[in-house]
């Protein structure tokens, strides 16, 4: 007799489609996300705030309440929503651009504030929504449709190391940064937003994940090809690994 | 300063003041803001007593932040508000524009203050366009709740929780630095409105039921049509059933003065003096905003020989005052840039001048 | 009898899983669905299977809707 193994988390609405590109990381990290609320079962009681972007859609697949935020105020709504109902499982998914750029001070205040939500952020150093544009994780010499010669310092600066800031803040519980080029990552990353969530649930503060995805209709690249990027290239500098947990140590 | 009890007895009080003890006896369960003059006594007095009371409060990194807490807090269906003024306000245009397409129930108290720019700390009427037409993109409408005394902003102030969650529309309560920061008694009474059901859209947890969303995005054209259909229906509603205006010797006026907030309190006594030099001069003070006093306006202008507006701003108001009457009557402008209302006597010699 | 079950309708050519699968047991399908996309397909005459699983959480689409090991 065969067991089941795999199947569609029942988090998702009925006769959903995924709307992103063909091999877009968001359908591998919403379902991980889905997996992980279900394992913890938090369906009914979670609120997710999803900012502009490719990461908004989530709201259109996950059959979960949902409010759409501002480009960047992510944090911000899910701050408002936490502090008026504190029973409730609060967290966001963000991309980098929202998370980091536009939003970064919602989010390190959030942060610093010790906010008891959960934050996923989508990196995939470029805005992948509006077309592949320099966004503040593009690595130094990459080339998007702003940095058509690639992200030189004299013009561009250096790229923001997400994790590691998230991890500087004392009101942070757990600060992770996981891959999503290989199966095995996949698995890791998803015990690293389980993380993200109990954090919260034990109201320890915010639980935080950056999330390493590929782009491949930006990067040009076939998907297979953007998993090696992400490999090869990001890993390097967005070293996956755990920051900051302050549950090491306790049991 | 203490959370006044509720008393039928008068108590003198800062109209800053008077607006955070309306909001905490209106059930308000959140205050999100960040410091501006001339406000700040309302996050200043909102920070304690949210506190003491157990509800959510947040000194908040941004205006943005602030706004977008608000609608964050209001998704959930509770009373939740920010205050802030002028040049701040500016900044939560955004997230007011989101609020009105989420048609979420956020309270703003905006406090004008001098403009352009980051203008002064003098009382100012410069923000009406700032409110009534939109800092934000697309097509929108708040309601607006104009105040002239401070029994006014805290009765208003209950209105405005009350209008928010009976229309599912963003409410501001549209004061001044000069109600802001003056004294006068203050009857506070009960929260006398009906505490309005939310639980039919508002975000809980999807239990037993699919995830509602709460969003502004709308992809297709036609959808969009539509939706902006229904939310100017509302709006009509709101124009039918919520417009509020105060007047005073309308029935044979030749002039009829028009003025809101605490300029009007300086046109009445203008009026008056008018009157003892035998003018026939009417006074019309919209206390909402948007809804706007329109139709009585247009009927008013059947009688009235002239209209004259007064603000303290380059000229706002007097154009919704042009477009209410429809060029039947000659509309005139009495105006000083910033800082309080021109005098009775200032007002005077100027419509003097004019007739 | 391990087997996967796929959703051809999901699928968006990314051809992520057939690199995935350690018995090379997914490949490119002559069928061409809703999407327009050649879809993939799953061909285990020999009973390879492992269930390993890898290959649907690979899957950015959720195409591989379901996974049975034994």
């Amino acid at each position: 007799m065969a067991t089941q193994v795999f199947k569609i988390p029942e988090t998702f609405r009925k006769d959903f489609k995924y709307t992103f590109c063909p091999g877009c990381d968001h359908g591998v990290a919403i379902r991980l996300v889905a997996e992980v609320l279900e394992e913890l079962g938090l369906r009914e009681n979670a609120i997710v705030a999803a900012s502009i972007g490719c990461s908004v859609t989530i709201y259109d697949f996950l059959n979960i309440d949902a409010l759409e935020a501002p480009h960047g105020r992510a944090m911000a709504e899910a701050t408002g929503i936490k502090r008026a109902r504190p029973d409730k499982f609060v967290f966001t998914y963000q991309g980098d651009g929202d998370f980091a750029s536009i939003g970064l001070a919602e989010s390190l205040h959030a942060a610093l504030r010790g906010e008891k939500i959960s934050a996923i952020c989508i990196n995939n150093t470029t805005f992948g929504m509006t077309g592949g544009q320099l966004g503040p994780t593009t690595m130094v010499g990459q080339v998007t449709t702003t940095s058509p010669t690639g992200r030189n310092l004299e013009y561009y600066g250096y790229p923001i190391k997400i994790a590691e800031h998230i991890a500087l803040c004392e009101g942070t519980a757990f600060s992770a940064r996981v891959s999503l080029d290989s199966v095995a990552n996949i698995r890791k990353a998803k015990q690293a937003i389980k993380k993200a969530f109990e954090v919260q649930i034990h109201g320890l503060g915010l639980g935080f994940v950056e999330i390493l995805s590929s782009c491949p209709t930006n990067w040009k690249m076939t998907p297979a090809q953007a998993h090696e990027r992400v490999r090869n290239e990001m890993c390097n500098i967005f070293k996956p690994g755990i920051y900051k947990d302050v549950t090491e140590g306790l049991k | 300063m203490a959370l006044e009890t509720i008393t039928e007895k008068k108590v003198l009080i800062k109209g800053n003041y008077a607006i955070a003890n309306a909001a905490v006896m209106a059930g308000c369960q959140c205050y999100f803001g960040y410091p501006i003059t001339p406000q700040s006594e309302i996050g200043e007095f909102m920070s304690g007593k949210m506190q003491e009371l157990g509800r959510g409060y947040v000194s908040a990194e941004s205006e943005l932040a602030a706004i977008n807490m608000v609608i964050g807090a209001c998704s959930t269906g509770v009373k939740a508000m920010t205050s802030s003024s002028s040049c701040a306000v500016a900044l939560m245009q955004e997230g007011l524009s989101y609020a009105c397409t989420d048609e979420l129930p956020v309270v703003l108290i905006s406090v004008m203050r001098g403009g352009p720019g980051l203008g002064n700390i003098y009382p100012s009427q410069g923000d009406y366009n700032q409110t009534l037409k939109g800092g934000g993109n697309g097509d929108y409408k708040m309601i607006v709740l104009a105040p002239s005394n401070v029994q006014e902003c805290f009765d208003l102030t209950y209105k405005a929780f009350y209008l928010a969650h009976k229309y599912k529309n963003p409410t501001v309560l549209l004061a001044d630095g000069f109600l802001g920061q003056m004294m006068e008694p203050v009857e506070m009474k009960e929260y006398p409105y009906p505490e309005i059901d939310n639980s039919a859209w508002c975000l809980t947890g999807a239990k037993g039921r699919d995830g509602r969303v709460i969003r502004s995005y709308g992809p297709l054209a036609e959808d969009r049509c539509e939706f902006l259909e229904n939310l100017f229906g509302k709006y009509k509603q709101i124009e039918e059933n919520e417009v509020e205006w105060e007047e005073h010797n309308t029935e044979d006026a030749d002039i009829l003065l028009v003025s809101f907030g605490s300029t009007s309190r300086n046109v009445r006594t203008a009026a008056k003096i008018c009157a003892e030099k035998g003018l026939k001069v009417g006074t019309l003070r919209p206390i909402t905003l948007f809804p706007f006093p329109n139709k009585r306006l247009a009927e008013l202008a059947q009688k009235v020989k002239k209209i004259i507006t007064v603000e303290v701003n380059m000229g706002q108001m007097v154009n919704d005052v042009k477009l209410a009457v429809n060029g039947k009557v000659p509309v005139e402008l009495i105006h000083k840039g910033v800082g309080t209302p021109p005098s009775p006597e200032e007002i005077v010699s100027q419509i003097e001048e004019l007739v | 009898m391990s087997h996967i079950v796929i959703d051809e309708n999901r699928c968006k050519a990314c051809y992520l899983c057939i690199r995935e699968c350690p018995k090379n047991l997914i490949r490119v399908s002559d069928k061409t669905n809703s999407l327009g996309n050649r879809t993939v397909e799953f061909c285990d005459e020999k009973k390879e299977c492992l269930g390993c699983a890898m290959c649907a959480t690979r899957c950015p689409d959720l195409a591989i809707t379901e996974v049975y090991r034994g």
